[in-house]
């Protein structure tokens, strides 16, 4: 199976007056499809610049990215904004969706953006597939402040699946949501794993990255360790077991 | 993305600060207004003064005794009375493109007809008179050129002298009595309404020039001369060539002021139109500066809308809009500013040129081009003033326009 992401020895440096910041420094590492990818790590490891290069908002300063068989590292502003339309899928901390703007037009944002020019009715039924796929279909005519956070982020991982991508990149996505609801959405994703999309996803919680299948741990602009999760956590058990416990809680006198 | 659903996302912003909106376009609406404004008062205007000028006459020349360069006291035209009887038979004898040549005599008489009487203003003029000036006889005839030359006691009146003396009754064939001096009426003239000063042109006794000198002013000196050119291409020439042939007859050296005046037809339009021209750029330039002050808070607030919106601009980057699209959504945006603007202003502009229509009773025209031409500026300010802020919004990186807070 052919990698969807090829870092090869990739560095990114920043320079703030005179000082030169290492962000990333000569990393190589693969992501196959089908895969599952936490990437931890403290702030200032690297991680969000890391991010931002996956998600094809930044350039690395030397080495080449393969995103699905293409080299994105010498791409013009133009040509990236058309691989981040068709390619990839970001889900963000803060949900990121227009406000005052109906969770379908939400999602039809990427579709609208498209350089193949589609029908209105189109629009809407793509995004209402969308929708559909996670659980909000009854919801598109909401508008996000009549929805709650994890909705929210559900309008917004259907934003990020409606043009079909390669890889769905989710920045921190349970960092403003309670445990319950992080657990919901995590069970989203699961379930997105294993209908076959990527997913990388950086977050700094630990029990958030044992849903993933494989865990990068960043460090001073390296990656310090790669593994596979020994002991992955099912969303759904956990749904289940939080679900007995409230339960059990409420009839303890 | 579509150009349509540009427009509707445009809307929908501008919508969201309905008074913003407003307040933003303020300027380009007063701007526009005024513009059509001025061009409805400033048609009207000169549609007002066209029927004047057109009640004048056709090519006509009117030359004024007394020049009103003199040194010492200035006493106005025609009171110097320089311009003589043999002038006027000169003019008509030398000067080619002349076609024809009425002396004018002017005062005001006490006229009297059985026991009415009436303050009016007596004109002496030859037989061509009514011809030059395009005015027809209701009823009866004018006095023929024999009976200029016989100085005969005949007087054609303007309906309003006519109404005063007479009612409702035919005063053809009537007699009139100025300074004691009986007159036969032989014809009663069409109204003519006001002239381009504003005086009632109907309310006047008309009578032989030679009649006039012999039998009520007794004075050979002439007030005016009205002379009409065989065309308007030859007025300016002919002008010139009176103006060189009185000087010759007046033996007035060269370097020395004239001692009468020449005008043209034209030259009593353009005086007559400046103050209507004075209005219109005055207009004009409000126009001008509040389309300027309209343009500018178009870019003051799209500036402040494209910092509001920053985190929007950088979700429709990150899921995959082009610079272009960003550009262009908020020029449409501006420009939609701009139009909307300028239809209200067009609105405004109408009301304006309506009321002021009513109160003067001009009647304002406003061409559809005007309207089409302001409309269209209107949305060329929302370009030129929206660029700026469009391009800015463009230009931002994708990376901080989402984590802008």
């Amino acid at each position: 199976m052919a990698a969807v992401i090829r870092f090869e020895s990739l560095s990114k440096t920043y320079r703030s007056g005179d000082v030169e910041v290492h962000a990333v420094r000569d990393v190589s590492f693969e992501v196959q499809a089908g895969e599952f990818v936490a990437i931890m790590g403290a702030s200032g490891s690297g991680k969000s610049t890391m991010m931002n290069i996956l998600g094809c908002l930044d350039q690395p300063t030397s080495g080449r990215y393969l995103l699905d068989g293409i080299d994105v590292s010498q791409l013009g502003r133009d040509a990236l904004a058309d691989i981040r339309n068709q390619k990839l899928g970001f889900v963000f901390q803060g949900f990121n969706l227009l406000s005052r703007t109906s969770a379908l037009e939400n999602v039809e944002l990427p579709l609208m953006y498209a350089r193949s020019p589609q029908s209105a009715k189109e629009l809407h039924g793509r995004a209402l597939t969308a929708l559909e796929t996670v659980g909000l279909g009854g919801r598109a005519g909401h508008h996000p402040n009549q929805l709650s956070g994890g909705q929210q982020q559900r309008v917004a991982i259907a934003r990020a699946l409606v043009n079909e991508p390669a890889l769905l990149l989710a920045d921190e996505p349970t960092g403003n949501l309670d445990s319950r609801t992080s657990i919901e959405i995590m069970e989203t994703f699961q379930t997105l794993n294993e209908r076959g999309m990527t997913i990388v996803m950086v977050t700094h919680e630990h029990d958030i990255a044992l849903f993933t299948k494989r865990n990068v741990v960043m460090r001073d602009g390296v990656i310090v360790s790669d593994i596979r999760v020994p002991q992955r956590s099912v969303a759904r058990d956990e749904l289940r077991r939080l679900d007995a416990a409230t339960k059990t809680a409420q009839l303890a006198p | 993305m579509k150009l349509a659903a540009t427009f509707r996302i445009a809307l929908r912003a501008l919508r969201r600060n309905k008074m913003r909106s407003v307040l933003t376009m303020l300027g380009i609406i007063i701007g526009v207004g005024a513009v059509i404004a001025m061009v409805g008062i400033g048609n009207g205007a000169r549609a007002q003064v066209e029927t004047q000028i057109a009640s004048l006459g056709k090519n006509m020349i009117l030359i004024f005794s007394g020049s009103t360069t003199s040194s010492g006291v200035r006493t106005g035209w025609g009171s110097a009375g320089t311009l003589k009887i043999e002038d006027a038979e000169a003019i008509a004898r030398e000067i080619p493109t002349v076609a024809s040549v009425s002396p004018e005599i002017r005062s005001t008489a006490q006229v009297a007809a059985g026991n009415q009487n009436w303050l009016t203003q007596l004109l002496g003029e030859g037989p061509d008179y009514f011809e030059m000036r395009q005015w027809e006889i209701a009823a009866g005839a004018t006095f023929t050129e024999q009976e200029v030359r016989a100085a005969s006691k005949v007087a054609v009146i303007g309906r309003t002298t006519a109404t005063q003396l007479f009612g409702s009754a035919d005063p053809v064939g009537q007699v009139i009595r100025v300074k004691n001096v009986p007159f036969l009426i032989t014809g009663l003239l069409k109204p003519k309404g006001m002239s381009l000063m504003g005086s009632d042109q109907d309310d006047v006794v008309i009578v032989p020039y030679t009649t006039a000198m012999k039998r009520l002013t007794g004075d050979v000196k002439l007030r005016s001369i009205n002379v009409q050119a065989v065309s308007a291409k030859s007025l300016p020439q002919t002008q010139q060539q009176i103006t060189a042939l009185l000087r010759q007859r007046h033996r007035i050296a060269s370097g020395m002021d004239d001692d009468f005046t020449v005008r043209g037809q034209q030259e009593i339009a353009e005086m007559a139109t400046a103050t209507s021209k004075i209005l219109t750029y005055l207009l004009g330039a409000i126009a001008f500066v509040s389309l300027l002050v309209g343009g500018i808070g178009i870019m003051n607030i799209m500036l402040v809308s494209v910092t509001e919106r920053t985190r929007e601009i950088g979700i429709r980057m990150a899921v995959g809009a082009h610079g272009r699209d960003i550009l262009l959504q908020f020029l449409v945006e501006a420009v939609t500013l701009g139009c909307l603007g300028g239809v209200l202003g067009i609105g405004l502009g109408y009301a304006a040129s309506e009321i002021i229509s009513r109160l003067t009773d001009w009647p304002t025209t406003i061409p559809l081009f005007m309207v089409f031409l302001s409309f269209t500026f209107s949305a060329v300010i929302g370009i030129a003033f929206g660029l700026y802020p469009a391009w800015k919004a463009a230009a931002l990186n994708p990376i901080d326009a989402l984590r802008y807070e």
